[in-house]
Protein backbone atom coordinates (compact mmCIF):
# COMPACT_ATOMS: atom_id res chain seq x y z
CA UNK A 1 0.00 0.00 0.00
CA UNK A 2 2.98 2.68 0.86
CA UNK A 3 4.57 1.30 -2.09
CA UNK A 4 2.03 1.92 -4.78
CA UNK A 5 1.43 5.25 -2.64
CA UNK A 6 5.18 6.11 -3.10
CA UNK A 7 4.54 5.24 -6.68
CA UNK A 8 1.59 7.72 -6.73
CA UNK A 9 3.23 10.54 -5.25
CA UNK A 10 5.92 11.66 -8.41
CA UNK A 11 2.82 11.89 -11.42
CA UNK A 12 0.48 13.37 -8.98
CA UNK A 13 2.96 16.34 -8.25
CA UNK A 14 3.45 16.81 -11.74
CA UNK A 15 -0.21 17.07 -12.92
CA UNK A 16 -0.77 19.26 -9.62
CA UNK A 17 2.67 21.47 -11.01
CA UNK A 18 0.87 21.51 -14.40
CA UNK A 19 -2.33 22.73 -12.98
CA UNK A 20 -0.93 24.81 -10.60
CA UNK A 21 0.66 26.63 -13.84
CA UNK A 22 -2.45 26.79 -15.48
CA UNK A 23 -4.38 28.10 -12.90
CA UNK A 24 -1.46 30.46 -11.99
CA UNK A 25 -2.58 33.68 -14.09
CA UNK A 26 -6.21 33.24 -13.19
CA UNK A 27 -5.63 33.27 -9.62
CA UNK A 28 -3.52 36.26 -10.42
CA UNK A 29 -6.17 38.46 -12.38
CA UNK A 30 -8.92 37.53 -9.39
CA UNK A 31 -7.02 39.26 -7.11
CA UNK A 32 -5.70 41.52 -9.22
CA UNK A 33 -8.59 43.24 -10.32
CA UNK A 34 -9.63 43.99 -6.64
CA UNK A 35 -6.90 46.38 -6.61
CA UNK A 36 -6.32 50.03 -6.89
CA UNK A 37 -3.31 51.12 -9.22
CA UNK A 38 -1.04 51.69 -6.41
CA UNK A 39 -1.62 48.25 -5.05
CA UNK A 40 -0.78 46.51 -8.32
CA UNK A 41 2.23 47.64 -8.36
CA UNK A 42 3.43 47.60 -4.54
CA UNK A 43 1.34 45.04 -2.77
CA UNK A 44 2.01 41.39 -2.80
CA UNK A 45 0.86 39.69 -5.86
CA UNK A 46 -1.76 37.38 -4.81
CA UNK A 47 -3.12 39.73 -1.63
CA UNK A 48 -6.42 40.82 -2.16
CA UNK A 49 -7.11 44.46 -2.62
CA UNK A 50 -9.59 46.99 -1.75
CA UNK A 51 -11.05 48.21 -5.21
CA UNK A 52 -13.01 45.57 -6.60
CA UNK A 53 -16.33 47.51 -7.07
CA UNK A 54 -14.62 50.91 -7.82
CA UNK A 55 -12.45 49.26 -10.65
CA UNK A 56 -16.30 47.54 -11.65
CA UNK A 57 -17.66 50.92 -11.59
CA UNK A 58 -14.87 52.59 -13.42
CA UNK A 59 -14.43 49.92 -16.07
CA UNK A 60 -18.34 50.55 -16.85
CA UNK A 61 -18.22 54.28 -16.67
CA UNK A 62 -15.17 53.83 -18.60
CA UNK A 63 -16.00 56.03 -22.51
CA UNK A 64 -19.51 55.97 -21.17
CA UNK A 65 -19.94 51.98 -20.81
CA UNK A 66 -18.04 51.19 -23.94
CA UNK A 67 -16.48 48.55 -22.07
CA UNK A 68 -20.04 46.58 -22.20
CA UNK A 69 -20.51 47.67 -25.81
CA UNK A 70 -17.48 45.44 -26.73
CA UNK A 71 -18.45 42.04 -24.50
CA UNK A 72 -21.83 41.94 -26.50
CA UNK A 73 -20.03 42.87 -29.79
CA UNK A 74 -17.98 39.65 -29.14
CA UNK A 75 -21.14 37.36 -28.04
CA UNK A 76 -21.98 38.69 -31.04
CA UNK A 77 -18.98 38.04 -33.35
CA UNK A 78 -18.37 34.82 -31.64
CA UNK A 79 -21.90 33.95 -31.02
CA UNK A 80 -23.68 34.56 -34.31
CA UNK A 81 -20.76 33.71 -36.04
CA UNK A 82 -20.16 30.30 -34.63
CA UNK A 83 -23.99 29.40 -34.87
CA UNK A 84 -23.97 30.02 -38.78
CA UNK A 85 -21.07 28.44 -39.15
CA UNK A 86 -22.20 25.79 -37.62
CA UNK A 87 -25.58 25.77 -39.83
CA UNK A 88 -23.34 25.49 -43.00
CA UNK A 89 -20.87 23.04 -41.76
CA UNK A 90 -23.86 21.03 -40.40
CA UNK A 91 -25.28 21.40 -43.70
CA UNK A 92 -22.24 20.90 -45.60
CA UNK A 93 -20.90 17.65 -43.65
CA UNK A 94 -24.09 15.81 -43.73
CA UNK A 95 -24.58 16.38 -47.76
CA UNK A 96 -20.64 15.29 -48.02
CA UNK A 97 -21.74 12.21 -45.97
CA UNK A 98 -24.42 10.87 -46.92
CA UNK A 99 -25.32 11.77 -50.45
CA UNK A 100 -23.17 10.12 -53.78
CA UNK A 101 -23.11 12.57 -56.78
CA UNK A 102 -20.42 13.69 -59.05
CA UNK A 103 -17.52 15.48 -57.47
CA UNK A 104 -18.21 14.91 -54.01
CA UNK A 105 -14.36 13.93 -53.58
CA UNK A 106 -13.17 16.65 -55.12
CA UNK A 107 -15.16 19.17 -53.44
CA UNK A 108 -14.39 17.77 -49.80
CA UNK A 109 -10.76 17.86 -50.81
CA UNK A 110 -10.89 21.36 -51.65
CA UNK A 111 -12.68 22.20 -48.40
CA UNK A 112 -10.36 20.50 -46.52
CA UNK A 113 -7.44 21.91 -47.90
CA UNK A 114 -8.70 25.08 -46.44
CA UNK A 115 -7.55 23.85 -43.24
CA UNK A 116 -3.70 24.65 -44.53
CA UNK A 117 -4.10 27.85 -45.79
CA UNK A 118 -2.66 30.27 -43.18
CA UNK A 119 -4.97 32.99 -42.23
CA UNK A 120 -2.21 35.42 -43.52
CA UNK A 121 -2.62 35.01 -46.71
CA UNK A 122 -6.58 35.74 -46.24
CA UNK A 123 -6.32 38.44 -44.07
CA UNK A 124 -5.10 41.35 -46.01
CA UNK A 125 -7.06 41.01 -49.49
CA UNK A 126 -10.00 39.87 -47.47
CA UNK A 127 -9.43 43.92 -46.03
CA UNK A 128 -9.08 45.17 -49.25
CA UNK A 129 -12.38 43.00 -50.93
CA UNK A 130 -14.63 44.21 -48.35
CA UNK A 131 -13.12 47.85 -48.41
CA UNK A 132 -14.14 47.30 -52.23
CA UNK A 133 -17.78 46.72 -51.26
CA UNK A 134 -17.65 49.57 -48.31
CA UNK A 135 -18.22 46.81 -45.47
CA UNK A 136 -14.94 47.47 -43.54
CA UNK A 137 -15.49 49.07 -39.83
CA UNK A 138 -19.06 47.10 -39.90
CA UNK A 139 -20.06 44.28 -37.74
CA UNK A 140 -20.03 42.08 -41.17
CA UNK A 141 -16.58 42.58 -41.69
CA UNK A 142 -15.95 40.21 -38.74
CA UNK A 143 -18.82 38.37 -39.30
CA UNK A 144 -18.62 37.22 -42.92
CA UNK A 145 -15.26 35.60 -42.55
CA UNK A 146 -15.82 33.85 -39.65
CA UNK A 147 -18.91 31.60 -41.14
CA UNK A 148 -16.87 29.43 -43.24
CA UNK A 149 -14.59 26.67 -41.22
CA UNK A 150 -13.00 23.80 -43.00
CA UNK A 151 -12.33 22.29 -40.26
CA UNK A 152 -16.22 22.31 -38.67
CA UNK A 153 -17.18 21.07 -42.34
CA UNK A 154 -14.78 18.19 -41.49
CA UNK A 155 -15.93 17.35 -37.80
CA UNK A 156 -19.23 17.50 -38.92
CA UNK A 157 -18.65 15.08 -41.72
CA UNK A 158 -17.01 12.86 -39.81
CA UNK A 159 -20.06 12.73 -37.21
CA UNK A 160 -22.90 12.51 -40.07
CA UNK A 161 -21.18 9.59 -40.87
CA UNK A 162 -21.16 8.04 -37.54
CA UNK A 163 -24.26 9.24 -36.08
CA UNK A 164 -27.07 9.69 -38.46
CA UNK A 165 -28.59 6.31 -39.49
CA UNK A 166 -28.87 5.45 -43.70
CA UNK A 167 -32.65 3.43 -42.09
CA UNK A 168 -33.94 6.96 -40.72
CA UNK A 169 -33.19 8.80 -43.92
CA UNK A 170 -34.55 5.94 -45.94
CA UNK A 171 -37.64 5.98 -43.99
CA UNK A 172 -38.31 9.45 -43.87
CA UNK A 173 -37.67 9.44 -47.78
CA UNK A 174 -40.54 6.53 -48.33
CA UNK A 175 -42.85 8.93 -46.24
CA UNK A 176 -42.29 11.55 -48.76
CA UNK A 177 -40.19 13.89 -46.66
CA UNK A 178 -38.37 16.17 -48.96
CA UNK A 179 -34.66 16.41 -48.42
CA UNK A 180 -34.42 19.79 -46.56
CA UNK A 181 -37.28 18.60 -44.01
CA UNK A 182 -34.79 15.42 -43.75
CA UNK A 183 -32.01 17.14 -43.16
CA UNK A 184 -33.86 19.18 -40.43
CA UNK A 185 -35.90 16.41 -38.77
CA UNK A 186 -33.32 13.69 -38.86
CA UNK A 187 -30.11 14.41 -39.47
CA UNK A 188 -29.61 17.38 -37.42
CA UNK A 189 -31.80 15.95 -34.21
CA UNK A 190 -29.17 12.77 -34.44
CA UNK A 191 -26.04 15.46 -34.89
CA UNK A 192 -27.27 17.44 -32.34
CA UNK A 193 -24.20 16.42 -29.76
CA UNK A 194 -21.59 16.83 -32.81
CA UNK A 195 -22.74 20.33 -33.54
CA UNK A 196 -22.65 21.48 -30.52
CA UNK A 197 -18.72 20.49 -30.43
CA UNK A 198 -18.54 22.49 -33.73
CA UNK A 199 -20.29 25.33 -32.47
CA UNK A 200 -18.02 25.09 -29.10
CA UNK A 201 -14.57 25.03 -30.83
CA UNK A 202 -15.87 27.77 -33.66
CA UNK A 203 -16.81 30.31 -30.83
CA UNK A 204 -13.28 29.86 -29.84
CA UNK A 205 -11.49 30.25 -32.54
CA UNK A 206 -13.29 33.51 -33.53
CA UNK A 207 -13.51 34.68 -30.09
CA UNK A 208 -9.73 33.98 -30.08
CA UNK A 209 -8.99 35.53 -33.29
CA UNK A 210 -7.41 38.79 -32.73
CA UNK A 211 -5.65 39.86 -36.58
CA UNK A 212 -9.32 40.25 -38.33
CA UNK A 213 -11.09 42.34 -36.10
CA UNK A 214 -7.92 44.07 -35.54
CA UNK A 215 -7.76 45.15 -39.39
CA UNK A 216 -11.18 45.09 -40.15
CA UNK A 217 -12.31 48.01 -37.55
CA UNK A 218 -11.91 51.44 -37.21
CA UNK A 219 -14.54 52.50 -34.06
CA UNK A 220 -14.31 51.23 -31.35
CA UNK A 221 -17.80 50.93 -30.73
CA UNK A 222 -17.20 48.36 -33.10
CA UNK A 223 -14.92 46.58 -31.49
CA UNK A 224 -14.45 43.17 -29.82
CA UNK A 225 -13.38 43.04 -25.80
CA UNK A 226 -10.18 41.27 -27.28
CA UNK A 227 -9.09 44.82 -29.63
CA UNK A 228 -11.19 47.18 -27.02
CA UNK A 229 -8.60 46.14 -24.22
CA UNK A 230 -5.81 45.99 -26.14
CA UNK A 231 -6.45 49.42 -27.22
CA UNK A 232 -7.37 50.28 -23.44
CA UNK A 233 -3.55 48.60 -22.28
CA UNK A 234 -1.63 50.79 -25.43
CA UNK A 235 -2.95 54.11 -23.82
CA UNK A 236 -1.80 53.16 -20.19
CA UNK A 237 1.55 53.82 -21.70
CA UNK A 238 0.10 57.47 -20.91
CA UNK A 239 -2.38 56.95 -19.06
CA UNK A 240 -1.29 54.42 -16.17
CA UNK A 241 -4.76 54.65 -14.40
CA UNK A 242 -6.47 52.28 -17.47
CA UNK A 243 -3.73 49.45 -16.29
CA UNK A 244 -5.99 48.30 -13.05
CA UNK A 245 -9.61 48.93 -15.99
CA UNK A 246 -7.34 46.77 -18.38
CA UNK A 247 -6.77 43.52 -15.87
CA UNK A 248 -10.90 44.05 -14.70
CA UNK A 249 -11.60 43.85 -17.78
CA UNK A 250 -9.50 41.23 -19.07
CA UNK A 251 -10.99 39.20 -15.83
CA UNK A 252 -14.91 40.12 -16.64
CA UNK A 253 -14.20 38.77 -20.12
CA UNK A 254 -12.80 35.15 -19.38
CA UNK A 255 -15.16 34.51 -16.57
CA UNK A 256 -18.22 33.97 -19.01
CA UNK A 257 -15.87 31.72 -21.24
CA UNK A 258 -14.54 29.53 -18.06
CA UNK A 259 -18.02 29.09 -17.07
CA UNK A 260 -19.26 27.85 -20.33
CA UNK A 261 -16.16 25.73 -20.86
CA UNK A 262 -16.06 23.79 -17.21
CA UNK A 263 -20.05 23.48 -17.67
CA UNK A 264 -20.06 22.32 -21.33
CA UNK A 265 -16.78 20.05 -20.36
CA UNK A 266 -17.99 16.71 -22.22
CA UNK A 267 -19.30 18.69 -25.20
CA UNK A 268 -15.38 19.31 -25.89
CA UNK A 269 -15.15 15.78 -27.61
CA UNK A 270 -11.71 16.32 -29.32
CA UNK A 271 -11.51 12.23 -30.19
CA UNK A 272 -13.34 13.82 -32.95
CA UNK A 273 -10.49 16.03 -34.02
CA UNK A 274 -8.49 13.04 -34.84
CA UNK A 275 -10.84 10.96 -36.39
CA UNK A 276 -11.33 9.19 -33.92
CA UNK A 277 -14.78 8.72 -35.12
CA UNK A 278 -14.52 6.28 -37.80
CA UNK A 279 -17.04 7.30 -40.37
CA UNK B 1 -36.42 -0.76 -58.99
CA UNK B 2 -38.85 2.39 -60.07
CA UNK B 3 -39.73 2.35 -55.58
CA UNK B 4 -35.90 2.60 -55.42
CA UNK B 5 -35.30 5.48 -57.95
CA UNK B 6 -38.16 7.52 -56.22
CA UNK B 7 -36.51 6.95 -52.97
CA UNK B 8 -33.43 9.18 -54.37
CA UNK B 9 -32.83 12.67 -53.80
CA UNK B 10 -32.71 14.66 -57.20
CA UNK B 11 -29.15 14.79 -58.27
CA UNK B 12 -29.66 19.03 -57.44
CA UNK B 13 -30.00 18.71 -53.54
CA UNK B 14 -26.46 18.14 -52.53
CA UNK B 15 -24.76 20.88 -54.68
CA UNK B 16 -28.10 23.05 -52.89
CA UNK B 17 -26.86 22.13 -49.52
CA UNK B 18 -22.95 22.73 -50.18
CA UNK B 19 -24.05 26.05 -52.08
CA UNK B 20 -23.69 28.24 -48.78
CA UNK B 21 -20.20 26.30 -48.56
CA UNK B 22 -19.00 26.74 -51.77
CA UNK B 23 -20.12 30.20 -52.06
CA UNK B 24 -18.25 31.00 -48.84
CA UNK B 25 -14.90 28.95 -49.95
CA UNK B 26 -14.60 31.13 -53.13
CA UNK B 27 -15.24 34.64 -51.78
CA UNK B 28 -13.34 34.18 -48.74
CA UNK B 29 -10.73 31.41 -49.69
CA UNK B 30 -9.88 31.30 -53.42
CA UNK B 31 -10.62 35.27 -54.18
CA UNK B 32 -8.09 36.38 -51.42
CA UNK B 33 -5.79 33.83 -52.42
CA UNK B 34 -5.93 34.96 -55.68
CA UNK B 35 -5.86 38.66 -55.06
CA UNK B 36 -3.05 38.57 -52.39
CA UNK B 37 -0.94 36.60 -55.65
CA UNK B 38 -2.44 39.42 -58.41
CA UNK B 39 -1.13 42.40 -55.91
CA UNK B 40 2.26 40.47 -54.94
CA UNK B 41 2.87 40.77 -58.64
CA UNK B 42 2.29 44.67 -58.97
CA UNK B 43 3.38 47.73 -58.10
CA UNK B 44 2.75 51.45 -57.43
CA UNK B 45 4.42 54.42 -59.06
CA UNK B 46 3.84 57.37 -57.08
CA UNK B 47 4.18 60.63 -60.35
CA UNK B 48 5.48 64.23 -59.43
CA UNK B 49 4.47 65.03 -56.11
CA UNK B 50 1.61 62.14 -55.75
CA UNK B 51 -1.11 64.57 -55.53
CA UNK B 52 -4.40 63.90 -57.78
CA UNK B 53 -5.79 60.68 -59.06
CA UNK B 54 -3.52 60.07 -61.95
CA UNK B 55 -0.48 60.34 -59.65
CA UNK B 56 -0.49 57.05 -58.38
CA UNK B 57 -0.15 54.43 -61.52
CA UNK B 58 -0.36 50.95 -60.46
CA UNK B 59 1.95 48.94 -62.70
CA UNK B 60 2.84 45.12 -63.34
CA UNK B 61 6.18 44.53 -61.53
CA UNK B 62 6.97 40.75 -62.51
CA UNK B 63 8.83 39.38 -59.17
CA UNK B 64 10.63 42.64 -57.88
CA UNK B 65 8.41 42.64 -54.88
CA UNK B 66 9.48 38.99 -54.07
CA UNK B 67 13.41 39.71 -55.06
CA UNK B 68 12.84 42.85 -52.50
CA UNK B 69 11.08 40.78 -49.83
CA UNK B 70 14.19 38.09 -49.95
CA UNK B 71 16.52 40.78 -50.13
CA UNK B 72 14.90 42.98 -46.62
CA UNK B 73 17.12 42.25 -43.86
CA UNK B 74 14.41 42.87 -41.67
CA UNK B 75 11.98 40.09 -42.81
CA UNK B 76 15.27 37.69 -42.37
CA UNK B 77 15.20 39.35 -38.78
CA UNK B 78 11.78 38.25 -38.26
CA UNK B 79 11.92 35.17 -39.45
CA UNK B 80 15.20 34.62 -37.98
CA UNK B 81 13.37 35.42 -33.94
CA UNK B 82 10.17 33.32 -35.06
CA UNK B 83 12.37 30.47 -35.64
CA UNK B 84 14.19 31.04 -32.11
CA UNK B 85 10.67 31.34 -30.34
CA UNK B 86 8.99 27.85 -32.33
CA UNK B 87 12.87 26.16 -31.37
CA UNK B 88 11.77 27.21 -27.29
CA UNK B 89 8.17 26.80 -27.53
CA UNK B 90 7.17 23.66 -29.77
CA UNK B 91 9.41 20.69 -28.23
CA UNK B 92 8.27 22.27 -24.55
CA UNK B 93 4.77 22.24 -25.80
CA UNK B 94 4.35 18.93 -27.44
CA UNK B 95 7.36 17.62 -24.72
CA UNK B 96 5.10 18.64 -21.80
CA UNK B 97 1.59 17.64 -23.48
CA UNK B 98 2.71 13.99 -24.01
CA UNK B 99 4.49 14.11 -20.08
CA UNK B 100 0.86 14.91 -18.68
CA UNK B 101 -0.80 12.75 -21.38
CA UNK B 102 0.37 10.01 -20.06
CA UNK B 103 0.80 10.93 -16.52
CA UNK B 104 -3.26 11.24 -17.06
CA UNK B 105 -2.97 7.87 -18.20
CA UNK B 106 -1.38 6.47 -15.50
CA UNK B 107 -4.00 4.64 -13.47
CA UNK B 108 -2.09 5.29 -10.37
CA UNK B 109 -1.86 9.19 -9.83
CA UNK B 110 -4.35 11.27 -8.01
CA UNK B 111 -6.03 13.79 -9.16
CA UNK B 112 -6.54 13.27 -12.87
CA UNK B 113 -9.37 14.57 -13.69
CA UNK B 114 -9.06 18.22 -11.52
CA UNK B 115 -5.67 18.64 -13.24
CA UNK B 116 -7.31 17.50 -16.80
CA UNK B 117 -9.67 20.62 -16.80
CA UNK B 118 -6.90 22.68 -15.21
CA UNK B 119 -4.49 22.44 -17.66
CA UNK B 120 -6.86 22.42 -20.61
CA UNK B 121 -8.74 25.72 -19.37
CA UNK B 122 -6.04 27.86 -21.19
CA UNK B 123 -7.87 27.07 -24.68
CA UNK B 124 -11.15 28.91 -23.79
CA UNK B 125 -8.89 32.08 -22.79
CA UNK B 126 -7.95 34.43 -26.01
CA UNK B 127 -4.21 35.04 -26.63
CA UNK B 128 -4.44 38.94 -26.23
CA UNK B 129 -6.20 38.08 -22.85
CA UNK B 130 -3.08 35.43 -21.87
CA UNK B 131 -0.49 37.67 -23.20
CA UNK B 132 -1.92 40.89 -21.25
CA UNK B 133 -2.28 38.86 -17.88
CA UNK B 134 1.23 37.26 -18.50
CA UNK B 135 2.64 40.79 -19.97
CA UNK B 136 1.63 42.08 -16.30
CA UNK B 137 3.10 39.54 -14.39
CA UNK B 138 6.39 39.77 -15.63
CA UNK B 139 6.62 43.91 -14.84
CA UNK B 140 8.64 43.72 -11.77
CA UNK B 141 6.92 44.30 -8.68
CA UNK B 142 3.43 42.75 -10.22
CA UNK B 143 4.20 39.45 -11.09
CA UNK B 144 4.51 36.41 -7.79
CA UNK B 145 8.06 35.29 -8.22
CA UNK B 146 9.16 39.12 -8.91
CA UNK B 147 7.64 40.29 -5.32
CA UNK B 148 8.87 37.97 -3.78
CA UNK B 149 12.93 38.59 -5.09
CA UNK B 150 12.06 42.04 -4.47
CA UNK B 151 11.04 41.10 -1.60
CA UNK B 152 13.94 39.03 -0.15
CA UNK B 153 16.26 41.89 -1.31
CA UNK B 154 16.99 40.65 -5.17
CA UNK B 155 16.83 42.63 -8.18
CA UNK B 156 13.81 41.79 -9.87
CA UNK B 157 14.25 39.47 -13.06
CA UNK B 158 14.03 41.81 -16.11
CA UNK B 159 11.72 39.41 -18.29
CA UNK B 160 11.07 41.65 -21.27
CA UNK B 161 14.64 42.27 -22.23
CA UNK B 162 15.92 41.80 -25.49
CA UNK B 163 16.94 37.53 -24.96
CA UNK B 164 14.72 36.89 -22.11
CA UNK B 165 11.52 38.26 -24.14
CA UNK B 166 11.84 35.07 -26.51
CA UNK B 167 11.24 33.12 -22.86
CA UNK B 168 8.32 35.39 -22.36
CA UNK B 169 6.23 35.30 -25.84
CA UNK B 170 6.91 31.63 -25.73
CA UNK B 171 5.85 31.24 -22.53
CA UNK B 172 2.37 32.60 -22.74
CA UNK B 173 1.68 30.29 -25.80
CA UNK B 174 3.12 27.02 -23.94
CA UNK B 175 0.68 28.03 -21.29
CA UNK B 176 -2.38 28.66 -23.97
CA UNK B 177 -1.06 25.56 -26.05
CA UNK B 178 -0.24 22.50 -23.88
CA UNK B 179 -3.86 22.04 -22.83
CA UNK B 180 -5.21 21.24 -25.91
CA UNK B 181 -2.42 19.42 -27.43
CA UNK B 182 -2.03 17.31 -24.13
CA UNK B 183 -6.00 16.71 -24.68
CA UNK B 184 -5.09 15.81 -28.60
CA UNK B 185 -2.99 13.14 -27.25
CA UNK B 186 -4.64 12.16 -24.32
CA UNK B 187 -7.99 11.21 -26.43
CA UNK B 188 -5.60 9.28 -28.97
CA UNK B 189 -4.53 6.89 -26.04
CA UNK B 190 -7.77 6.61 -24.84
CA UNK B 191 -8.13 4.85 -28.09
CA UNK B 192 -5.48 2.44 -27.41
CA UNK B 193 -6.70 -1.05 -26.91
CA UNK B 194 -5.82 -2.03 -23.60
CA UNK B 195 -5.55 -5.82 -24.16
CA UNK B 196 -1.88 -4.39 -25.11
CA UNK B 197 -0.98 -2.89 -21.80
CA UNK B 198 -2.19 -5.27 -19.97
CA UNK B 199 0.09 -8.50 -21.79
CA UNK B 200 3.21 -6.33 -21.48
CA UNK B 201 2.28 -5.67 -17.38
CA UNK B 202 1.68 -9.71 -17.04
CA UNK B 203 5.13 -10.29 -18.93
CA UNK B 204 6.55 -8.01 -16.57
CA UNK B 205 7.04 -4.34 -17.95
CA UNK B 206 7.18 -1.39 -15.99
CA UNK B 207 4.86 1.82 -16.58
CA UNK B 208 8.31 3.52 -17.93
CA UNK B 209 8.87 0.57 -20.31
CA UNK B 210 4.93 0.22 -21.35
CA UNK B 211 4.81 4.74 -21.80
CA UNK B 212 8.16 3.83 -24.09
CA UNK B 213 7.81 0.82 -25.85
CA UNK B 214 3.76 1.00 -26.93
CA UNK B 215 2.38 4.19 -25.86
CA UNK B 216 4.60 6.90 -27.13
CA UNK B 217 4.88 4.37 -30.69
CA UNK B 218 1.07 4.36 -30.64
CA UNK B 219 0.99 7.75 -30.36
CA UNK B 220 3.14 8.51 -33.46
CA UNK B 221 -0.03 10.26 -35.55
CA UNK B 222 -1.17 12.28 -33.15
CA UNK B 223 1.92 14.01 -32.51
CA UNK B 224 3.12 14.35 -36.21
CA UNK B 225 -0.74 15.83 -36.36
CA UNK B 226 -0.50 18.40 -33.07
CA UNK B 227 3.74 19.03 -34.49
CA UNK B 228 2.43 20.35 -38.20
CA UNK B 229 -0.61 22.18 -36.34
CA UNK B 230 2.18 23.90 -33.93
CA UNK B 231 3.92 24.78 -36.92
CA UNK B 232 1.43 26.50 -38.52
CA UNK B 233 0.39 28.42 -35.49
CA UNK B 234 4.29 28.94 -34.79
CA UNK B 235 4.77 30.86 -38.05
CA UNK B 236 1.83 33.16 -38.10
CA UNK B 237 2.29 34.33 -34.57
CA UNK B 238 1.06 37.86 -33.80
CA UNK B 239 -1.57 38.17 -31.27
CA UNK B 240 1.16 37.44 -28.12
CA UNK B 241 3.71 40.17 -29.30
CA UNK B 242 1.70 42.79 -30.54
CA UNK B 243 -0.25 42.62 -27.13
CA UNK B 244 3.17 42.52 -25.14
CA UNK B 245 4.32 45.33 -26.65
CA UNK B 246 2.82 48.46 -24.84
CA UNK B 247 4.79 47.10 -21.84
CA UNK B 248 8.13 46.83 -23.16
CA UNK B 249 10.58 48.27 -26.00
CA UNK B 250 11.90 44.90 -26.19
CA UNK B 251 9.22 44.11 -28.97
CA UNK B 252 9.91 46.51 -32.45
CA UNK B 253 6.63 46.70 -34.88
CA UNK B 254 8.24 44.10 -36.83
CA UNK B 255 9.48 41.55 -34.37
CA UNK B 256 7.38 38.37 -36.23
CA UNK B 257 7.01 37.97 -40.42
CA UNK B 258 3.03 38.85 -39.96
CA UNK B 259 3.81 41.66 -37.29
CA UNK B 260 6.04 43.25 -40.36
CA UNK B 261 3.66 42.03 -43.25
CA UNK B 262 0.62 44.07 -41.16
CA UNK B 263 3.12 46.72 -40.68
CA UNK B 264 3.97 47.17 -44.55
CA UNK B 265 0.47 46.72 -44.96
CA UNK B 266 -1.19 49.32 -43.26
CA UNK B 267 1.18 51.22 -41.38
CA UNK B 268 3.49 52.12 -44.55
CA UNK B 269 0.61 51.27 -46.79
CA UNK B 270 2.76 49.49 -49.31
CA UNK B 271 0.44 46.37 -50.07
CA UNK B 272 2.13 44.87 -52.60
CA UNK B 273 5.12 44.03 -50.69
CA UNK B 274 2.95 43.11 -47.91
CA UNK B 275 0.96 40.84 -50.20
CA UNK B 276 4.27 39.10 -51.45
CA UNK B 277 5.97 38.75 -48.05
CA UNK B 278 2.38 36.89 -47.39
CA UNK B 279 2.82 34.80 -50.10
CA UNK B 280 6.38 33.73 -49.04
CA UNK B 281 5.13 33.04 -45.61
CA UNK B 282 2.54 30.89 -46.23
CA UNK B 283 4.37 28.85 -49.06
CA UNK B 284 6.84 28.40 -46.01
CA UNK B 285 4.38 27.09 -44.21
CA UNK B 286 3.13 24.95 -46.70
CA UNK B 287 6.06 24.00 -47.64
CA UNK B 288 7.61 22.75 -43.85
CA UNK B 289 4.57 21.40 -43.09
CA UNK B 290 4.50 19.23 -46.08
CA UNK B 291 7.90 18.49 -46.41
CA UNK B 292 7.49 17.28 -42.76
CA UNK B 293 5.00 15.07 -43.64
CA UNK B 294 6.64 13.28 -46.28
CA UNK B 295 9.92 13.03 -44.05
CA UNK B 296 7.76 11.14 -41.46
CA UNK B 297 6.10 9.34 -44.32
CA UNK B 298 9.26 7.67 -45.77
CA UNK B 299 10.60 7.09 -42.79
CA UNK B 300 7.97 5.28 -41.76
CA UNK B 301 7.84 3.25 -44.77
CA UNK B 302 11.25 2.95 -44.68
CA UNK B 303 10.72 1.24 -41.48
CA UNK B 304 8.08 -1.36 -43.01
CA UNK B 305 10.24 -2.50 -46.17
Amino acid sequence: MTAARRAAFLPTVALLAGALYCLLPIVWVVTAATKTNGELFRTFTLAPGTALFDNLADLSQYQSGIYWQWILNTALYAGAGALLSTAVSGISGYTLAKYRFPGRGVVFNVLLAGVLVPAVVLAIPQYLLLAGLHLTDTYWSVLLPSILSPYGIYLARIYAAAAVPDSLVEAARTDGAGDLRIFRSVAVPSMLPGLVTVFLFQFVAIWNNFLLPYIMLTSDDKFPVTVGLYTMLKQGNTTPVLYTLVVTGALLSIAPLVLLFLTLQRYWRVDLLSGAVKG
Amino acid sequence: MRQRSRRTAPISVPYAFLCPAIVLFALFMVVPIGYTVYLSLRRVKVNGLGLGAAARIEYWAGFANYRQVFADGEFWHSALRVLIYGCLLVPAMLGLALLFALLLDLPRARARRFSRVAIFMPYAVPAVIASLMWGFMYLPSVGPGQYLLTAAGHRPIDLLGPTSIYFSVANIALWGGTGFNMVVLFTALRAVPSELYEAARIDGATEWQIAWRIKIPMLTPALIMTFVFSLIATLQVFSEPTTLRPLTNSLPSNWTPLMKIYQDAFARDDIHMAAAASVVLAAATLVLSFGFLRLVQRRAFGAES
